[in-house]
């Protein structure tokens, strides 16, 4: 169905941009206006997510170029869904860098650039151009790029400059991949190369193709052997942006992936072991290095390392079992590792540290907070019936029924010590009895702020564990709307015919 | 570089300049010019300026920090990709006025985008210009 309208999360955040710009020097209306806008463009995206799963999904061609040769939008359940949670996120991070962010670096820009990058994100999940995806991808990292350096401490610029080489090496692995695809069907849209990859002869360079894709995806979203550069850079930016980009940017890869791997090139036997065996490599590497880190970001960001590793997982067993499980995931892991450092950032303001060994006595000193805490951190775990728990039996049932033994082994060794990893950093944090801290001078503590700094923190953390407590407790609707978009990734007829109008028999 | 001749001749350079660019932003979309050119064009006016007289004059000519265009040139590319949207046709979508207009040419919101992009480009150039001269 055509819609014009189905591109406003996109446009309205340019305008809340653009917006933001006007307001260079007014820190505060800059921050009032953030919110209000974040709160529409979630208006906005339920509105699409609605219409979306209602009537059917939705197409635009923009500037009026039809498809195969203009660029062409498309709403599909998947796409509207990570809107949705885009948006739910970005509100909440939003609202958090109201209390969290300091002045010096609002002054430079921080609230429009943090709203360029979720319009690339939203027009990355609608786009349905490989190369627009491409572009979509670019300013997703531009605006990443000046957020991370944002600042410039010294630990900031030494993990920014990982950070950017590894993103600009996926750019070109990407860019070489879009061009060698170009070449082979002489089509960039999406649905028609759909079609066209499926008629090749020459399967070998369909596969080097594909793996092209794998390692420029791969990178951005973080599997093993190429998931260094998360670790070292996400500690070091502010908590707000390690939110947003914990949450989200590794997860565009992985959408990314599921689309490119669902629609252009159907995996055969080659590409999901593959698939398989990186997933595993990334789910030992993740939750083992998390083991041993002291750091709290840093446990952290090694888990979402090894939970990445869960989703690829999902898309390597290619079943719609699993792709059920991965969407699942999905939306209870961009949600959770939100919360999860937003949760870091009130902990260094109430304490001055990341470090576990050092922390301590938080339940002693704020029992409430812990119990907020337990929202997440058990959700990551996955203790049934919180959000973690639900995908893992679709994962473990297809795992048993294309008998792949090892990889269900492997999710179970994960989620074993993920559990020891978050009962360690529980008991170091909240149980242990905690050393009074040395005050640091550069730090502004949490009781030093202004009250409506401190609600602003706290706020975001107990609207997303919401979230998460519905992902749990409400699991039937999100398992309906899961299955409902692994059906469409398996059986992609709706989306081409949505796209190119109606297919007649030879076509296929 | 503040010698007599070129000082003279910036100060009539500056207005040919600009001229050319207005002129290089309305010849394109069909032939070679454009947005982008014209406002790298018309900040080499403003850059040629400063060179000659002083960061100081050519801000005093400017009145207003150049950072400001920024929004208001993406502001106006937005609005032309938004006015299709007013007749129902998808964003961005090319809208024409059929008769063409002396000196101008054709009038559409392809123009409009790149006269957004023309303020966008002066305003990004001229600001990483005085600021990286400021701090020297």
């Amino acid at each position: 169905m055509s819609n014009p309208y189905i591109i406003l999360p996109v446009i309205f955040q340019l305008f809340t941009a653009i917006l933001l710009m006007f307001f260079w020097t007014k820190k505060n209306s800059q921050k009032l206006i953030s919110i209000i806008c974040s709160l529409i463009t979630l208006g906005i995206s339920i509105w699409l997510i609605t219409i979306v799963l209602l009537q059917g999904i939705h197409v635009t061609q923009a500037g009026g170029w039809e498809a195969p040769f203009g660029i062409t939008f498309v709403a599909d359940p998947l796409s509207t869904l990570m809107i949705l949670l885009t948006s739910i996120s970005g509100l909440a991070v939003s609202i958090f860098s109201t209390g969290s962010v300091r002045n010096a670096r609002i002054k430079f820009g921080y609230f429009p650039i943090f709203h360029f990058l979720l319009m690339g994100l939203n027009g990355a999940f609608l786009a349905g151009d490989i190369f627009n995806l491409y572009v979509w991808f670019e300013i997703i990292i531009i605006s990443s790029f000046v957020l991370i350096t944002l600042g410039g401490e010294k630990a900031q610029l030494e993990g920014s400059i990982k950070y950017v080489t590894m993103n600009l090496l996926a750019s070109v692995v990407f860019l070489t991949a879009i061009a060698i695809l170009y070449g082979l069907t002489g089509s960039l849209n999406m649905a028609d190369l759909s079609i066209r990859v499926a008629n090749i002869e020459n399967r070998g360079l369909v596969n080097v193709t594909a793996i092209l894709f794998f390692v420029g995806f791969g990178i951005k979203s973080a599997v093993f052997p190429l998931h260094f550069w998360l670790p070292a850079s996400y500690h070091t930016p502010p908590p707000a942006i390690s939110a947003i980009f914990g949450g989200l940017l590794t997860k565009v890869g992985v959408y990314a992936l599921l689309r490119v791997f669902t629609l252009i090139f159907i995996p055969d036997d080659f590409m999901t072991d593959v698939i398989t065996w990186v997933a595993i490599m990334t789910i030992l590497t993740g939750c083992l290095g998390a083991l041993v880190q002291n750091n709290i970001r840093k446990i952290f960001s090694y888990l979402i390392v090894g939970h990445i590793g869960y989703m690829i997982a999902g898309l390597g067993m290619y079943t719609e079992a699993a792709l059920v499980g991965t969407i699942f995931y999905l939306i209870h892991d961009i949600i959770v590792k939100t919360n999860l450092f937003m949760v870091t950032g009130v902990i260094f303001k109430l304490k001055g540290t990341y470090s576990m060994r050092n922390l301590g006595g938080f339940y002693k000193t704020y029992p409430k907070l812990s119990l907020l805490m337990a929202v997440p951190i058990f959700s990551l775990v996955g203790i049934p019936p919180l959000s973690g728990f639900w995908a893992k039996v679709f994962w473990i049932e297809s795992g048993f029924i294309t008998e792949n033994y090892l990889l269900v082994f492997v999710l179970v060794f994960g989620s074993f010590l993920t559990l020891v990893t978050m009962a360690k950093l529980w008991a170091e944090v909240v149980w242990k009895d905690g050393d009074a801290l040395p005050m640091k001078i550069n730090v502004k503590y949490f009781w030093e702020l202004k009250p409506i700094k401190r609600v602003a923190m706290i706020v975001p953390i107990v609207l997303l564990s919401m979230v998460s407590l519905y992902i749990g407790f409400g699991a039937e609707h999100i398992i309906s709307i899961s299955r409902l978009i692994g059906s469409q990734l398996i059986d992609t007829t709706p989306y081409i015919e949505a796209v190119l109008g109606p297919l007649n028999a030879e076509v296929i | 570089m503040k010698t007599i001749i070129f000082k003279t001749a910036s100060s009539y350079l500056l207005p040919l300049l600009l001229l050319f660019a207005i002129f290089i932003l309305l010849r394109g979309h069909y032939l070679p010019g454009g947005g982008f050119v014209g406002g790298l064009i018309a900040a080499i006016a403003f850059v040629l300026h400063s060179f000659a007289n002083g960061i100081e004059r050519t801000r005093g000519i400017i009145k207003f920090h150049p950072g400001f265009l920024m929004p208001i040139g993406l502001s106006i590319a937005l609005c032309s990709g938004l006015a299709p949207l007013l007749v129902g046709s998808p964003f961005m979508t090319g809208l024409w006025y059929h008769n063409p207009i002396p000196v101008i040419g054709m009038i559409g919101t392809a123009l409009i985008f790149d006269i957004g992009v023309f303020l966008v480009v002066i305003g990004v150039v001229l600001t990483i210009i005085f600021t990286i001269s400021e701090t020297i």
